[in-house]
Parts: structure tokens; C-alpha cells; sequence
């Protein structure tokens, strides 16, 4: 049993609106997967719908192999969507029994979860005095409760200042790193790009992309070089079948690869070809390149 | 089930306001044993109200259950910022996505509301019968206990009632708008709309039976007022050469209409708690 979560041909409109269109994906057990997509791309509602509060037009999902039904099946999902919802007037720890009750599972992890967190010594305080940061943090615990099989997190960062956002981050490295599933939505990519390996890429509730990161990321990555020989430099590169697109501005180069080539490689062909570089680096595009590209090209 | 009522009695019972809520509601209960207090004694004026007879088996089963269903208005509040806060808290969804099904949200909360009315029976039950033992001129078992099915009759109101409250929570979303709601309902709609045109179209006779079917009607029609039925009243009416005497009976068919109206809003309910995105 090593699927997790099945999407099929899922669909969702609000009126005249698609929020979500046509979407499939499968979610395995043992990978940290990334929902990507601007604001309005339907991540929260496929999320929503997955977790049983918004009911989808057309279309399919099962959890599990379609073993169990959909509430038996959260009980084994840990889920933080959008903002923390509690109950104010309990206190951390009266909120987190209630969790317990409807999960059906024993209290004795309360206090374990708590402490992961980082809110043990507020375990008594009201959740309505909380700050944004400790309320998601809450959240978080809420959501380990169970030792879920994944864990949904619904732009987990949102709202919070730097070290919120820090704490967060380590809590979900930590998690991933003990092996749980997670499907964190986010439309911040460095933050997906350093925690998944797998994406799925939402636009207007259409999906542009699923795989894992590493074949999105597949190009062999691009050099920005500069010479004070700018000329025979640029002959030098679109004569060479290993480059593809050459840019110049103002100075700076800008070389694509077609295949393979070290950047040690490159350099001494240049200086024994007497162009000597002020300048080389070689790089790869970042995610949010590759997704501005993707989101980009769709949208012409 | 009893994971579904524990659920809820851990959301009711950590609110402050909730739980001053119940206990005023119960003690106001205890307070009508006050009543028999009542005593005016300044000479000519002799009046003591637990001799005139109102403390009489059968006849305190009746008017207990009577006056103790008009503090159910005061727990309707509970009710109905029990669904409320859940959709203002967004709580709800956090209960659905935490693997509760939107079956078992609306469980929870419709036990507790039988739990509520079973326990405010009982307790009504209880008073009246230490009221009665203290001050009924008749204490025979066979008397004691007849008439018992006023509290039958006090049960199906609450249940009714409350359920509808439920519904009306659910349906608004914010518990004051669903409070002016159901005074609106019972106003306006039951009382002006439906009265008046019921009499137009079928006279008088026609508009009481019309009216029987109106959800807070029925449950006003199952407890009538005993007032009426109190001797002194009586006498007093025989001396004015007017009857005011009704039919004071629990009639199968009114709770019939109730346990019907309690039906229908449970599965309004869930339609459009089955229905709605959150």
C-alpha cells in the first residue's frame, strides 16, 4: 500500500468559475511533495476537496487505495489548511483533546507534541492569546497528533514574520526528514524547492506539470562569463554546438548548454584560446526560473 | 455515540458563557420552588400561594412543565451559538478536516440536544416532585403519579425546539441574526402572515387548523397554559359567567406534528450541511 492519494480528472467550479480543472495526480508514501501555483490557482480548493470540505463538481479521489471512506481516511492525515482554527476559549491543551477525541486516538502524544513544537510552557494558555506564530505552530502539533501518514500544509508561512517562518521551516525538515509524506502547498518557491522532491504545478486550476524536481530542474544549466574580448568570445560560443542561446547585456554573457561542459573545462579552452574571463560562473536556473518560464509560456 | 457527545460536551463545557448559560437555566428551574414562598400576610390579607392548591398532584405536573418550558428560550441561546461559533470560529472545519464527517458533526450536536431536554425533564421532574410532596394536599402514589404525560409532552417541546434552534444556528451562521430569526419566525411569519391569511381564507375554525401545523404553534399547542385550569381561576370565571375551560390534554397528533418538525429540520439540516463549501 505505497499510494497515498489518488487525483483523478478532478474538477470544481464555483458558478461560472473554474477553480479547479481536470486535474490528476498521484501522491506516493515516502516523498515531500510541492503544490505550486500563483494566488487563485486552485490549490487550497484541491486541498479543500481532498479533506472533505468542498464538495467537487466532477471527478475523483480515494485515499489509500480507496480502502476506507474519506473522514476515516483523514483520521490518518495531519492537516493544516489556510489559517489555524480552534477554539479561542480553550487552552492548547483542551483543544488538542478535542483533536484527540475525533481522531480516536489516546491523549499520551499531547504533551510529546507540545514540546516538538515548542509550546509546552503555554499548554495552558487560551489559544485566543496566542501569536500568529505560535497558533500555527499549535496547528502543527494538532496535525502530528496521530503520527499521521502525510501531512497537508496549506502555505504554512503565510502571515508569519522571519522567525516564525524559520521555526516553521525547521519543524517541516525535521518531519520530513523522519520519513513522513507531506503535500505542502506554497506558491513561495524557495521554500518548496528546498524541502520537496516532487511538484505539481497549478495554473487557473490546470495542471502544467507533475514529476519530481530534479527532471523539471533537467537543463544542464547556463554560464555567465565576461571578457574583455566580448567579440570573439560570442563567435567562439555560437560556433560551439554544446551552447544554445548566447545573450549580451551589457557585458555580462550569458550562455545556455546544450550538453554537459565543466566549468574548468571551459575556461581553459577560452585562455588557450587567448580569451581571458574577468568573470565565470556556471549555474543552474532556480525553481522559481523554471516555474516563471513554465507559468510564462502556458499563459502566451 | 459516546465519542460523539464527549466531543461535544468538551466544546460546551470549556465555554465560560456556555456552562454559566446551563447552570442559570437549571437554577432558574430551582427557582420556581421559590413560588411556594409567596406569602402575603398582612391582615385582612391573608394569601399564602402554596395553600391555594397549585402544589396539588396531578395538577403541579401540568404547571411546572408549563412554566419550566418557557426557560427554554434562555438555553435556545446555548443552542444557537453552539452551531454558530462553529462556523465564526471556522471550528468546523478544522472538526471535518480532523476526520469528523459532516454526519457526525450534526450527531454530535443533535445528542446533545436530547441529552439537554432529557436531562431538563428529569430535573423538572424531580423539583416538582419534592414541591409536591412538601405542599399537595394529596400524596397517594396512584395521584402522585398521574398525568405523567405533561412531561412526555415537555420533552417533545424541547426536543422540537431546540432542534430548530439547530437548524436556524446553521442555517445564519451568526447566532444573534438566528435569535431574531426565530423571534421573526414566530412573529411574524407564524403569527401575522400565516394567522391572518389562514383566517381570511378559511374563518376561524379553518385558521386553528392550519396553525396546528406551524412548527412553534405545535409546540405551544402541546402544553396549554393551566392558569385557566387553577380553581380559584375557575371559580372566578363561573362568578363572571364565562368558561374558560379548555382541552388541556397532550394529544398524540401535536406530538406527532412535533416529532415531525424535529425530523425535518434535522434533515435540512444536513442537506445544507452537506451542500455548503466552508
Amino acid at each position: 500500500m505505497n499510494t497515498i492519494l489518488t487525483v483523478t480528472n478532478l474538477t470544481k467550479k464555483f458558478g461560472a468559475l473554474t477553480a479547479v480543472s481536470d486535474l490528476s495526480f498521484i501522491i506516493e508514501k515516502g516523498n515531500v511533495y510541492g503544490i505550486l501555483g500563483p494566488n487563485g490557482s486552485g490549490k487550497s480548493t484541491t486541498l479543500g476537496i481532498v479533506l472533505n470540505v468542498v464538495n467537487k463538481t466532477s471527478g475523483e479521489f480515494s485515499w489509500f487505495d480507496g480502502q476506507t471512506s474519506t473522514h476515516e481516511a483523514l483520521k490518518k492525515v495531519g492537516a493544516i489548511i489556510e489559517r489555524p482554527n480552534f477554539y479561542p476559549y480553550m487552552t492548547a491543551i483542551q483543544n488538542l483533546k478535542l483533536v484527540c477525541k475525533i481522531k480516536e486516538v489516546p491523549e499520551t502524544k499531547i504533551e510529546e507534541k507540545l514540546e516538538l513544537v515548542g509550546l509546552l510552557d503555554r499548554k495552558n494558555s487560551k489559544f485566543q492569546t496566542y501569536s500568529l506564530g505560535m497558533k500555527q505552530r499549535l496547528a502543527i502539533a494538532s496535525a502530528l497528533l496521530n503520527d499521521p501518514e502525510i501531512l497537508i500544509l496549506d502555505e504554512p508561512t503565510n502571515g508569519l514574520d522571519p522567525q516564525g517562518i524559520h521555526q516553521i521551516r525547521e519543524i517541516i525538515k525535521k518531519i520530513a526528514s523522519q520519513g513522513t509524506t507531506i503535500l505542502l502547498a506554497s506558491h513561495l518557491l524557495d521554500e518548496v524547492e528546498k524541502v520537496c522532491s516532487h511538484v505539481v504545478i497549478l495554473r487557473k486550476g490546470k495542471k502544467l506539470y507533475s514529476g519530481s524536481v530534479d527532471t523539471m530542474l533537467a537543463s544542464h544549466g547556463f554560464f555567465e562569463l565576461r571578457t574583455k574580448k566580448e567579440k570573439e568570445l560570442l563567435d567562439y560560443l555560437e560556433g560551439n554546438s554544446s551552447f544554445g542561446s548566447v545573450k549580451n547585456i551589457d557585458g555580462l554573457i550569458t550562455a545556455y548548454l546544450n550538453e554537459d561542459l565543466q566549468a574548468e573545462e571551459l575556461n581553459k579552452i577560452l585562455f588557450e584560446k587567448g580569451i581571458i574571463l574577468s568573470h565565470l560562473s556556471k549555474r543552474r536556473e532556480s525553481l522559481e526560473e523554471q516555474f516563471l518560464a513554465l507559468t510564462n509560456n502556458s499563459s502566451n | 455515540m459516546i465519542r460523539l457527545l464527549q466531543i461535544e460536551f468538551i466544546k460546551l463545557w470549556n465555554n465560560r458563557a456556555s456552562k454559566f448559560l446551563i447552570f442559570a437555566y437549571f437554577g432558574l428551574i430551582l427557582c420556581m420552588a421559590l413560588i411556594a414562598m409567596i406569602k402575603i400576610d398582612r391582615p385582612p390579607i391573608v394569601f399564602n400561594i402554596a395553600d391555594q392548591g397549585i402544589f396539588n398532584f396531578p395538577y403541579i405536573w401540568h404547571m411546572n412543565t408549563w412554566i419550566a418550558s418557557w426557560l427554554k428560550l434562555f438555553f435556545a441561546i446555548v443552542i444557537v451559538s453552539m452551531m454558530a461559533n462553529e462556523y465564526s470560529n471556522k471550528t468546523i472545519k478544522q472538526n471535518l478536516i480532523d476526520g469528523l464527517s459532516k454526519k457526525e458533526f450534526l450527531m454530535s450536536k443533535f445528542l446533545m440536544v436530547i441529552s439537554f431536554s432529557i436531562l431538563s425533564t428529569i430535573f423538572v421532574f424531580l423539583v416538582s416532585l419534592v414541591l409536591g410532596l412538601l405542599y399537595s394536599d394529596f400524596t397517594e402514589i396512584a395521584i402522585i403519579f398521574s398525568d405523567l404525560e405533561y412531561f412526555l409532552g415537555y420533552f417533545v417541546k424541547l426536543l422540537g425546539f431546540f432542534t430548530m434552534c439547530l437548524f436556524l444556528g446553521l442555517l445564519v451562521k451568526r447566532s444573534a441574526f438566528a435569535l431574531g430569526f426565530l423571534i421573526l419566525w414566530w412573529g411574524i411569519f407564524e403569527n401575522l402572515i400565516v394567522r391572518i391569511s389562514a383566517w381570511k381564507l378559511f374563518g376561524k375554525e379553518g385558521s386553528e387548523s392550519v396553525m396546528r401545523f406551524m412548527p412553534l404553534e405545535a409546540m405551544s399547542n402541546l402544553i396549554v397554559e393551566p392558569v385557566t385550569k387553577f380553581k380559584a381561576v375557575q371559580s372566578l370565571s363561573t362568578q363572571l359567567g364565562t368558561d374558560l375551560s379548555r382541552d388541556y390534554a397532550v394529544h398524540w397528533y401535536d406530538l406527532l406534528i412535533v416529532l415531525g418538525w424535529t425530523a425535518i429540520f434535522i434533515y435540512l439540516s444536513y442537506a445544507l450541511l452537506k451542500k455548503r463549501d466552508l
